[in-house]
Formats: structure tokens, C-alpha cells, sequence
């Protein structure tokens, strides 16, 4: 039997560097590429789907400001963008910021060929349109007396740095966006950006914090549904949530959840095709937030009936004292019939949940704490 | 004037000791960003401002107001902060 020509890339960025893993569609067999960039901050690598080729990679280091490095060659050879995400001098009186660090990349829409967007910390949207060469800031986000207000300042954010991420943009049209802000709630365009509502009716904020205050939502990842673009879900910093357009308000789909356990974490997943199916990977929210797996036994989480019922899903994994958890944008799933879950973890393992997590595999040890990890299917 | 870049910049320079002009430090990172793209954005935020944790020594002497002027002769050396531990 003739080997497949279909190939898979996971692209695994870490705090101390990047690297590529290379399988066929057996899953079975990886071959490592890496490290690229080592020493590099790396949060977030991504392939441009629209050419199955061009990689963008956004980096930093310790002493030196952040850029985004660009490969039109699956990482054969790296080149730096010409114009890194940078913030604007100030206007309207608002004080002046610079990027801390490119947080996340996201190809633009399949028709728009070359374009990206790249949301920073502290929160800037940010758009390529030649591949990632070049980037402009956003003014209607990044200068608007409103969204600066809700933003916060860096001591309202996140440890390493309040972040603008889950940039999302319908495949039906490209003018449809959304994104997240951690802190600083969700926010929408049917514009291409030049205008934004907010989208926060039913999200749940931490007790003691008005919920009509935008600046107090803490949306952790947001996804939109390949198999029907009108559903959203989102894993929050107060459960589980998911979202049916043209309704505007959130339903908290994480109560279902095994109240030992919880509905807090960071990735949230959804299935390339059945808006149905999504997963999880919960940690414990509880008490000073230890944000480790509960009860240091990791598990990802699945609803098949779009979050009226979650199963557990932990074969492979370890059974006890595992204290690892999973950030925001290291769990991902693969397009092919039978999706793979993919992640990685804060203790530098990369897993693979065969059939849809039921089977996990791990795939490297010893890696630096991973930060991202997302899968391609290359023809 | 002669310029002692840091190992970590050496990826845009090729070498630690660089020459280049200008009359203030940020004329003088304009210069070096001419001839070495991408580097003054590694050292120079979009403010104009020294990143946290880059130090900049002008004849020994720590500086930190990029308006600084410089004279030709001149020793100018960008280095890492010791924050790393």
C-alpha cells in the first residue's frame, strides 16, 4: 500500500523556543524539527492554510522587544517582518504603550490572501496584508477611548501581561471578526474592524465584580464553529460558555460539568465539523487558583450534545500527582474524519488524544513549558 | 563612533563592534537600523523609549534619555541588562 501523501505539521512554541513535529496520517510516528529560535519567547506559531507553506512565528526575549519572524518555507529558513506589531504614537490624550509581546496570529480569511491578524500585550489588534511582512495597529481598537478604558492597565491583566487574543473571523465573510481580551470582555465587527460591539450579555464575572462592566470579563478562548459559524464557544474565567447567533447572550454550558472538577481552564476546542462536539482541559480554579489539573489527575473534557453533558476523558494520561495544566492556545484538534486532540503542557509534554482524546499518547518530553500548540493537514 | 552591540544582537550585525553615526543615541539607532534592519525595534520601543532591560553606556556612562547628544569619538555600548538572575 502506497504511503498517503497528506502529511501533518504541529507547530509547538514555547518559552524557550519553537519547534515543528512532522507525521503522517497514521499519527503514530512524529519526526522533531527544532529547536528554531532557541532562547526565544515564542507564543504562538501558525501556518497560512491559504499556501499549506508560509509559517509566522511571534517572538521575543528576555531583553529584547518582540517581532514576528516569517518563513515561506515550512521553517527551512526564517526571516524577520520588516515592520513588527508596534503600537501608534498617542492620540486623544490616551498614554502611549508599546508591545510587550505578539500573543496571537491568525491567518485572515480564505479569501484574502496575505492577510493576518496579530492581537499583543498589553491588548492591540493588529493587521498584515502582505503576508506578515508588514503590520498596522487598528485604531478603532487599539486608540479608542472606550476599548483603552476597558483594557485596564498592565496590573489588570493576566501575570505575564494582559493580553487581546481568540482572534476569530467567519469563514462566510471577512469582514465578520471576533476577539477576546483577558481582561476586557468580547468584542465583534461586522465591519473588517472599523467599528466593534460588545458581546458580553451572560457571562459571568468573578463575585464581587459588576457584571455590566465590561473591564471585569475575562474570556479565555473563544472559538467559532467550522460546521455552523453561527455557534461560538468560549472557556472563560468563570465557566464554560457557548453562543448561538442571532441570539447575543452567553449560556453558561459548564454547569453540566462534574462539580469536583469544575468549568474553569484555558483552551476551549471545537470539532472542524459537528458544532455539536467540543473539548475542554479544566483546572483547578478553586481556592488562590493553583491552576494546575484537579487534583493533580489531568483530563480533557467532551460534549457531544453541545454542552448539555461532558465525559471524561483521561485514558493514557497520568492517574495521579500530575500537576501540569494546558495554556490557552496549546490544545487543538487535527481536520482529518476522525480528529486527534493535540496539547501541550506547562511541564513541556506534547500529548496526542487519538479518536478524539480517547486514547492519549505523549508524543515529547522535556520540553520548555508550551505555550501553543497548533495542527495542520498538508496535502 | 565605534559601537559595542550585545551577543544577542549579533544575528543583525554579524559582529559585536560596529561602527556608526549620528548626533544623539537616537540619530545613532537610526543609523544602525539603516544598516542592520530590525534591530533599533529589538532596543527602541515604539515610544522611542530603551526597553527595560537594555542598558546603553556612553563613554562609561549609563544613559537613558535617547535624546542624548554624542560626539564623533564617542564610545557607545548597548548591553543586557543583568536582570536575568
Amino acid at each position: 500500500m502506497n504511503a498517503s501523501p497528506i502529511r501533518l505539521v504541529l507547530m509547538v512554541a514555547t518559552r524557550k523556543g519553537a519547534w515543528l513535529f512532522h507525521g503522517d496520517t497514521q499519527r503514530g510516528a512524529w519526526t522533531v524539527d527544532g529547536p528554531h529560535f532557541l532562547g526565544h519567547t515564542i507564543s504562538h506559531v501558525q501556518l497560512d492554510p491559504r499556501d499549506g507553506r508560509t509559517l509566522l512565528a511571534a517572538a521575543k526575549t528576555g531583553h529584547l522587544g518582540p517581532t514576528v519572524f516569517r518563513s515561506t518555507d515550512l521553517g527551512a529558513t526564517w526571516k524577520e517582518a520588516s515592520q513588527p506589531p508596534a503600537f501608534a504614537k498617542p492620540t486623544n490624550g490616551l498614554p502611549a504603550r508599546s508591545v510587550d509581546h505578539t500573543f496571537w496570529l491568525t491567518p485572515g480569511h480564505a479569501g484574502e490572501r496575505d492577510s493576518w491578524y496579530a492581537g499583543t500585550s498589553p491588548q492591540g489588534l493588529f493587521r498584515s496584508e502582505d503576508g506578515g511582512i508588514t503590520w498596522v495597529p487598528l485604531p478603532a481598537v487599539n486608540d479608542d477611548p472606550q476599548f483603552r478604558e476597558w483594557m485596564g492597565t498592565v496590573q489588570d491583566g493576566t501575570p505575564d501581561g494582559p493580553k487581546l487574543h481568540s482572534i476569530t473571523i467567519d469563514p462566510r465573510d471577512p469582514a465578520h471578526l471576533l476577539f477576546g481580551m483577558s481582561g476586557g470582555g468580547v468584542h465583534e465587527s461586522r465591519d473588517a474592524g472599523r467599528s466593534w460591539t460588545t458581546l458580553i450579555e451572560g457571562m459571568e464575572v468573578v463575585g464581587g465584580f459588576d457584571a455590566s462592566t465590561v473591564t471585569f470579563h475575562d474570556p479565555h478562548c473563544v472559538r467559532i464553529c467550522p460546521g455552523n459559524p453561527d455557534r461560538l464557544y468560549q472557556q472563560n474565567h468563570c465557566g464554560i460558555y457557548r453562543l448561538d447567533r442571532p441570539g447575543k447572550a452567553w449560556r453558561r454550558i459548564g454547569r453540566s460539568m462534574p462539580a469536583e472538577v469544575g468549568d474553569i481552564g484555558f483552551p476551549m476546542v471545537v470539532h472542524p465539523r459537528d458544532a455539536d462536539t467540543a473539548w475542554v482541559f479544566p483546572m483547578d480554579g478553586t481556592d488562590v487558583w493553583p491552576r494546575t489539573s484537579p487534583a493533580g489527575r489531568p483530563a480533557a473534557y467532551v460534549t457531544r450534545d453541545a454542552g448539555q453533558s461532558w465525559q471524561r476523558l483521561d485514558q493514557g494520561l497520568p492517574k495521579e500527582q500530575a500537576w501540569w495544566t494546558v495554556k490557552r492556545q496549546a490544545m487543538t484538534a487535527d481536520a482529518l474524519p476522525e480528529p486527534a486532540l493535540y496539547l501541550g503542557t506547562t511541564s513541556g509534554e506534547l500529548w496526542i488524544g487519538h479518536e478524539g482524546g480517547a486514547r492519549w499518547v505523549n508524543i515529547a518530553r522535556h520540553l520548555p513549558e508550551i505555550y501553543a500548540v497548533e495542527v495542520a493537514v498538508l496535502a | 563612533m565605534k559601537v559595542l552591540v550585545p551577543g544577542a544582537l549579533r544575528s543583525y550585525t554579524g559582529e559585536t563592534n560596529v561602527e556608526a553615526t549620528g548626533d544623539t543615541l537616537l540619530a545613532l539607532f537610526a543609523d544602525l537600523d539603516r544598516r542592520f534592519p530590525g534591530l533599533r525595534f529589538r532596543v527602541v520601543d515604539e515610544q522611542d523609549q530603551l526597553r527595560p532591560n537594555m542598558r546603553v553606556f556612553v563613554n562609561g556612562l549609563c544613559v537613558r534619555d535617547l535624546g542624548h547628544a554624542l560626539q564623533p569619538d564617542d564610545f557607545v555600548a548597548v548591553v543586557l541588562a543583568l536582570s536575568g538572575g
